[in-house]
């Protein structure tokens, strides 16, 4: 929040002056391609302790003996990894937009079906206006009452700074620095995410969202969350947003790391918006996403909710390692595919712990020329005596030229365990559609209509708020996909 | 309020209505009977405006050319099918369903639309007259319905929606005697000297309780002969036996 403040009070000092605060940005010099140079230059803008630094470098050096994955099934160009940047600096309040009459008029006409304010429309699409301020405020009056409480809410890059003992307790404790390429190449280039610390037997009475912590609009591409749910806490955490982002960043290779101590609760909800490219398939962001959480106290539970609608490529599995006896793991999922989007997404469900519990709810839509894939598993280890497991995928496909894939991995190694997997695929028929139709819905309400339906057991996990604009975007990003 | 001239239909080069003529006048009950496969079935999804078919000649709705509206111009303009077979639409809500359905029409209408709690009231209110429990509407939409409760609710919406003109496609199939008194209650109470119906039946069963003001045959894609009630109890008789060559 610091960081922001600052920025918000040098641009209000400066903006009398031509060019003040502006120069200063443009002026910061950013080496381009990865390398020890990049990376000693990212921990050095955010001021970040030894500690850190030595962390990043071990990750880099274990980055070079990596390869990419392959095994997905969204194939994509080959990434020169040397042509990036890795650390964007604010923006320019010259670059930004100076009004909504310089957005996109096709990303102006969801926000309006969205039925998103004005004043919300231009923080989204990063008009420089006054709206800030106003989040400023609402944010600090959030931080205070969270405070009261004990609840830590902030930045990662602050966190590291002002609760080292908890970011080194648990930051690569559940996605280790050695776990897969993006994961490693997120360890050694993060800019920036969330924290959240909830202490023992705090039940957190308010959902902590992204959009509270306002300086995580300049994230970009490599972020890093980190929950930490105490003993007998509880939190839901929102992130993403319904209405469409502007990125100029293709690859997005976050970390999401959830720690539920003994008896806590980590609901994580997630709504994934970025653009999806346009209808010929060109353009578009690549979402290559580690998210995973560690039930590590007895009846400690994590429960996963996505509704997966944006970019080009999505490729994520949100996962549960059940290690506490007694405790659960939820994965929640609506991945909708249309035109030219792909996406690979399911989760991993470990049953380490005795009578763990794991539930698996998967909607997949396909549209256009799209293709979805469920990919998951679930593993129940020797130890793991009592273990239940319960998955359901479902494939709805919208038209003829697209595709639904489900591939479920199950490795049982205790004899006492429960697993059952239920997996359906079906298609909009042209008869339900004509039947929508003849009592009066056009055919696209009579989409996301039939749609809603269908991923209604997920879309109810939302918090309520989230749930009604979620239903919206299902309808929305299948617009044009019939007749 | 209708007026058909000379409609022919095809699907995939088959012919299926060969020049078929009909007017409805307002408050006038036609009932259309008729073989398999003589077109009855298409006639109403020719005038619905169902797609995948090949449509030519001209029909007049309400002095509005049908033709040139599609599948819910047609509804909202107030032309209602009750479907022979109601389609299940898995995970939405019969009364959301009904809901949305409610509201798309008012709101074509220029009307206001209902919130929840003045729906409910409604739905409630005419859910009764038909015996539908509130249990069925909280069922998804025609899915594990009986024969029975399929046909109810398609009586149902056509209550809440009050159109102008009706078409029944063979409402009278696969009910037992209590629910065809029901049902056919539910159409007796609806009509009046500003709504139309086109009732479609193989038999002349359902007739006795909704009795038509005109019979017509169909045999082969066109009306081979028209009469008052009278023709229908003839049929039930003779059969169709001379309309088919």
């Amino acid at each position: 929040m610091t960081k922001s403040e600052d920025l918000i009070k040098k641009y209000k000092e400066n903006s009398e002056y031509t060019h003040g605060f502006v120069t200063d940005i443009e002026t910061i010099e950013v080496p381009k391609g990865l390398s020890e140079q990049t990376i000693k230059f990212i921990s050095k803008q955010k001021q970040e302790p030894e500690w850190m630094l030595a962390w990043r470098l071990k990750a880099y050096e274990r980055l070079k003996k990596m390869k990419e994955p392959n095994w997905q099934k969204p194939k994509y160009p080959k990434i020169d990894y040397q042509d990036l940047y890795y650390y964007s600096a604010p923006k320019s309040l010259k670059d930004q937009p100076k009004s909504l009459d310089e957005i996109d008029p096709e990303i102006r006409k969801t926000y309006e079906k969205l039925g998103i304010p004005l004043e919300e429309q231009k923080r989204l699409s990063g008009v420089a206006v006054d709206a800030v301020f106003d989040s400023v405020s609402v944010a600090t009056t959030f931080k205070d009452e969270l405070k009261k409480i004990g609840v830590i809410f902030c930045s990662i890059s602050e966190a590291i700074k002002e609760h080292p003992e908890l970011v080194k307790k648990y930051l690569g404790s559940v996605i280790p620095l050695t776990d897969h390429y993006f994961a490693t190449l997120n360890s050694a280039v993060f800019t920036d995410g969330s924290f959240v610390y909830i202490p023992p037997g705090v039940r957190c009475p308010m959902e902590l969202s992204t959009y509270f912590r306002i300086n995580a609009s300049n994230t970009g591409q490599f972020e890093r969350t980190l929950i930490i749910a105490d003993k007998g806490s509880y939190v839901s955490y929102l992130e993403g947003c319904t209405a469409p982002m502007r990125d100029e960043n293709q690859l997005h290779a976050a970390n999401v790391e959830l720690v539920a101590l003994d008896d806590a609760e980590i609901k994580y909800s997630t709504v994934q918006n970025w653009y999806p490219g346009d209808k010929e398939g060109n353009g578009g962001i690549y979402n290559f996403v580690t998210k995973r959480g560690a039930c590590r106290g007895k009846n400690s539970k994590i429960s996963w909710t996505q509704v997966e609608t944006g970019s080009a490529i999505t490729w994520k599995y949100p996962s549960c390692i059940l290690q506490g006896d007694n405790s659960q793991g939820e994965f929640y999922s609506v991945a909708i595919t249309n035109n030219y989007q792909k996406a690979d997404t399911g989760t991993k469900m470990i049953h380490l712990g005795k009578n763990t519990k794991s539930k698996i709810i998967s909607k997949g839509i396909s549209a256009g020329n799209a293709d979805n894939t469920y990919r998951g598993l679930v593993s129940i280890h020797p130890k793991a005596k009592g273990a239940k497991n319960f998955t359901q995928c479902d494939s709805l496909l919208v038209g003829n030229k697209c595709g639904a894939h489900t591939i479920p991995y199950i490795e049982n190694k205790n004899s006492t365990s429960d697993i059952e997997h239920e997996a359906t695929t079906s298609k909009i028929s042209d008869d339900q559609l004509f039947y929508c139709r003849q009592r009066g819905l056009n055919q696209e309400e009579a989409v996301s209509l039939i749609v809603n339906g269908f991923c209604k057991e997920v879309l109810q996990q939302l918090p309520m708020e989230f749930a009604v604009e979620a239903q919206k975007l299902v309808g929305i990003s299948l617009e044009g996909s019939v007749g | 309020m209708i007026e058909i001239k000379n409609l022919k239909t095809s699907i995939e080069d088959k012919k299926i209505l060969n020049g078929l003529n009909l007017k409805i006048n307002k408050g006038e009950v036609h009932a259309i009977m008729g073989p398999n496969g003589s077109g009855k079935s298409t006639l109403s999804y020719a005038l619905s405006g169902k797609e995948g078919y090949d449509v030519s000649g001209e029909i007049l709705f309400k002095k509005k050319n049908l033709l040139d509206l599609n599948t819910e111009e047609r509804a909202q303009s107030g032309m209602f099918l009750a479907f022979q077979y109601p389609i299940e639409i898995p995970g939405v809500f019969t009364n959301n369903f009904l809901r949305t359905s409610l509201n798309s029409i008012r709101k074509a209408k220029n009307q206001k639309e209902l919130n929840a709690i003045d729906f409910l009231k409604l739905l409630k209110e005419k859910a009764k007259s038909l015996q539908i429990n509130q249990e069925m509407l909280s069922r998804p939409l025609n899915v594990g319905f009986s024969g029975g409760e399929k046909k109810r609710n398609e009586i149902l919406q056509m209550a809440l929606i009050e159109p102008e003109f009706v078409i029944m496609d063979e409402t009278d199939s696969g009910l037992d005697i209590d629910a065809l008194k029901i049902v056919s209650n539910g159409v007796n109470a609806l009509r009046n000297s500003d709504r139309s119906f086109l009732i479609i039946t193989h038999y002349q069963r359902l007739l006795n309780y909704i009795k038509p003001d005109f019979v017509h045959v169909l045999s082969n894609g066109k009306i081979v002969e028209s009469g008052d009630w009278k023709l229908a109890l003839e049929l039930e008789n003779d059969g169709y036996g001379k309309y088919l060559n």
